[in-house]
């Protein structure tokens, strides 16, 4: 590591440590990603290894469980706006009303449907959460592939960069950014999220790339002439799928956290409701002092399920591809 | 460690230089001067109006050229100088800062050290027992996955709506001011609670689970099978484990401090306590670009200030950074 972050030396990229640091609610911590031993595929081994993955993942109840959740609330967000096509903000019932079998969720204190705003309000976490964490992920992953394959001076002017980043609080960056914006849509929110929330990702597979390229097969791709983009695409990433894959993962859920909470100051779109800025509405307009409970459970419920089910997920995920960590 | 600490200086210094000119370019390229809005609330007569403008434009110190400004912003905020509020017109923001973060730092201080240190100790503690790991473990997950403010939002209704034992918001009864009594003391820490219990449970789950993990990999690497074929016991093989698993915690309290600091600042939202998270919704509300740029700037300064003390917590504990390894000579 010639980059100027901590001497983690013996400790690879400790992204279980620098794992999340996107989420606005999950500090560092959560989610495993054991850092160290990626396993190369080789490519007869595939097939008979696709399927023994398949199977330790059908068995293993945490991701049974955790995609099950996630369905789950997709679905919600799915069909409850096609079921029911009015206008989540629409004042459409009682004021106030207690969940009941019209009002599924209650109303709110204008007598705004609960339920309407909550399945609304999941579809933007589910775009948030892909976008933003895509985005994330994309420039998390490019940055730490070149900083990792290049080296010398790319790589430290890269790192200097992540690490700028990485120590500005960027979340406050992003309030003062979308303070910015009069009209704000869940799209423009995600891309803000994506542009701030990929450094952890950048150092940890710059660490995974740097371990890789030293391997034999690297070096015979570049004796043979492979441009680098190639040898990065063609040999590196192939064998870091299942990292990339959960980075993605851990990205997508700091991207949903971080929502909530530029929604929940009130910065969120200005066009539609979310999950955020449900709980905003609901203690702007003291659903707590009123004791209308059915008004920011549900939001905060909902994050959270999805969230949580992601991170056990990514766990599960990680015994998986990394056979050394199952106990059978 | 000399090498060690110059990279560290470099990344302050560009941090610093960055954080600083993002936040001098808020109020200049926000669409609408706040000056206007200013304005708009004292409704005056026209020609009023425009002497007052160009007053208040020049009290800001927004008539001159761009780069003047970027200039003298530099020379001012060297000098304390943060400007001044529109929202409390005319109190200085620094003043207006100075009132709010002791609450701030009164809330962050115990809830890092303090989720720190019991979240590593029960994460290691958990690790590779069958039984706790499995119940105690998706606990710790639901925990890191909470929204802060979702957590204090559940914390305030049950506590201060439903069993009504704690205050629901604010720093201290609405009849007290600050002063050196028990009762003012009683008053202030049943206010603080809440809101340190909601930043204190949602860390303590991410840290418990990251040393969970890390203890993990520790146990399952050479130099513990090494010791376990020695024949040394259980408990100093985890000793050594839990040491090695504690440097990437550190790392990872400084990589978190940023969404920390953010978690504190909705918190603070959700039981009205007037820290600078606070600040920070009056900023926005009131359209107060002065405010939000002094608490920004606030903000950074803890954030850097923090990450240097954990840098040199790091030289006091990894004897690497003291030999000159600075990592990665593979």
């Amino acid at each position: 590591m010639t980059g100027a972050d901590r001497p983690d030396a013996t400790h690879p990229p400790s992204p279980v440590a620098a794992v999340d640091h996107g989420a606005a609610g999950a500090e560092v911590a959560g989610p495993a990603f054991t850092p160290g031993a990626v396993p190369v595929l080789s490519a007869g081994g595939q097939h008979r290894e696709l399927r023994e993955m398949l199977y330790f993942a059908l068995r293993d109840k945490r991701i049974l469980v955790g995609a099950t959740i996630i369905l789950l609330f997709v679905a919600i967000g799915i069909a409850g706006p096609v079921i029911d096509q009015q206008d989540p903000l629409a004042y459409v019932g009682p004021l106030s009303a207690p969940p009941s079998a019209a009002w599924w969720f209650g109303t709110t204190t204008f007598g705004q449907d609960v339920f309407a705003q909550f399945a609304n309000g999941l579809q933007s976490t589910f775009i948030v959460g892909l976008l933003g964490g895509g985005l994330a992920a994309v420039i998390g992953i490019s940055v730490g592939f070149v900083a990792g394959y290049k080296g010398g001076y790319v790589d430290e002017i890269l790192n200097l960069v992540t690490n700028v980043i990485l120590v500005i609080p960027t979340l406050a960056v992003l309030i003062v950014f979308a303070a910015y914006l009069q009209a704000r849509g869940v799209i423009i929110e995600a891309v803000f999220i994506g542009l701030t929330s990929w450094p952890w990702a950048a150092r940890a597979i710059r660490a995974q790339t740097f371990s890789l390229r030293a391997r034999e097969f690297v070096d015979l791709a570049s004796l043979s002439g492979m441009s680098s983009w190639k040898i990065i695409f063609q040999e590196i990433a192939p064998n870091m799928g299942s990292y990339l894959f959960m980075t993605f993962i851990l990205l997508f859920g700091g991207a949903v956290l971080i929502a909530a909470t530029l929604d929940f100051i009130g910065l969120g779109p200005t066009d539609g409701i979310s999950l955020g800025t449900m709980m905003n509405n609901a203690v702007l307009w003291s659903a707590l002092q009123l004791g209308m409970w059915w008004w920011f459970i549900p939001p905060g419920l909902g994050i959270t399920a999805i969230v949580g089910s992601l991170y056990v997920m990514n766990v599960g995920l990680d015994e998986i591809f990394n056979p050394k960590l199952r106990d059978i | 460690m000399r090498r060690y600490f110059a990279r560290k200086f470099v990344i302050y210094i560009v941090t610093f230089w960055v954080a600083v000119t993002l936040d001098w370019m808020i109020p200049r390229f926000m669409p609408g001067n706040p000056v206007d809005g200013m304005l708009a609330r004292m409704s005056l007569q026209p020609e009023a109006a425009n002497t007052m403008m160009g007053y208040f434009l020049s009290a800001f110190g927004l008539d001159k050229p761009i780069w003047q400004q970027y200039l003298n912003f530099w020379s001012a905020l060297f000098h304390g100088d943060l400007g001044i509020s529109v929202w409390l017109f005319p109190q200085p923001v620094l003043s207006i800062i100075l009132n709010a973060v002791w609450y701030t730092i009164a809330l962050l201080a115990p809830a890092i050290i303090l989720s720190w240190i019991t979240g590593n100790w029960f994460g290691a503690w958990v690790a590779r027992r069958k039984r706790l790991d499995n119940s105690v473990l998706p606990i710790g997950y639901i925990l890191t996955a909470t929204p802060y403010m979702w957590l204090g939002i559940l914390l305030a209704w049950l506590f201060g709506s439903v069993l009504v034992i704690l205050p629901l918001s604010g720093a201290y009864s609405y009849g007290m001011s600050p002063s050196l009594t028990w009762d003012f003391f009683a008053s202030a820490f049943s206010h603080w609670l809440l809101p340190f219990l909601s930043l204190y449970l949602v860390m303590f789950g991410g840290w418990a689970i990251g040393m969970r993990n890390m203890i993990i990999y520790e146990l399952e690497s050479d130099y513990s099978h090494y010791l376990e074929a020695l024949g040394a016991p259980q408990s100093l093989v985890r000793r050594y484990a839990y040491q090695n698993a504690l440097l990437p915690q550190l790392t990872g309290l400084a990589l978190a401090l940023g969404v920390i600091v953010a978690g504190a600042l909705v918190t603070e939202v959700v039981f009205g306590y007037p820290g600078l998270g606070y600040l920070v919704l009056q900023a926005i509300q009131n359209e107060d670009y002065f405010l939000l740029q002094g608490v920004f700037l606030f903000v950074i300064i803890g954030v850097l200030l923090a990450n240097f003390i954990i840098d040199i917590v790091y030289v006091a504990v990894d004897p690497r950074t003291r030999i000159g390894m600075t990592g990665g000579n593979r």
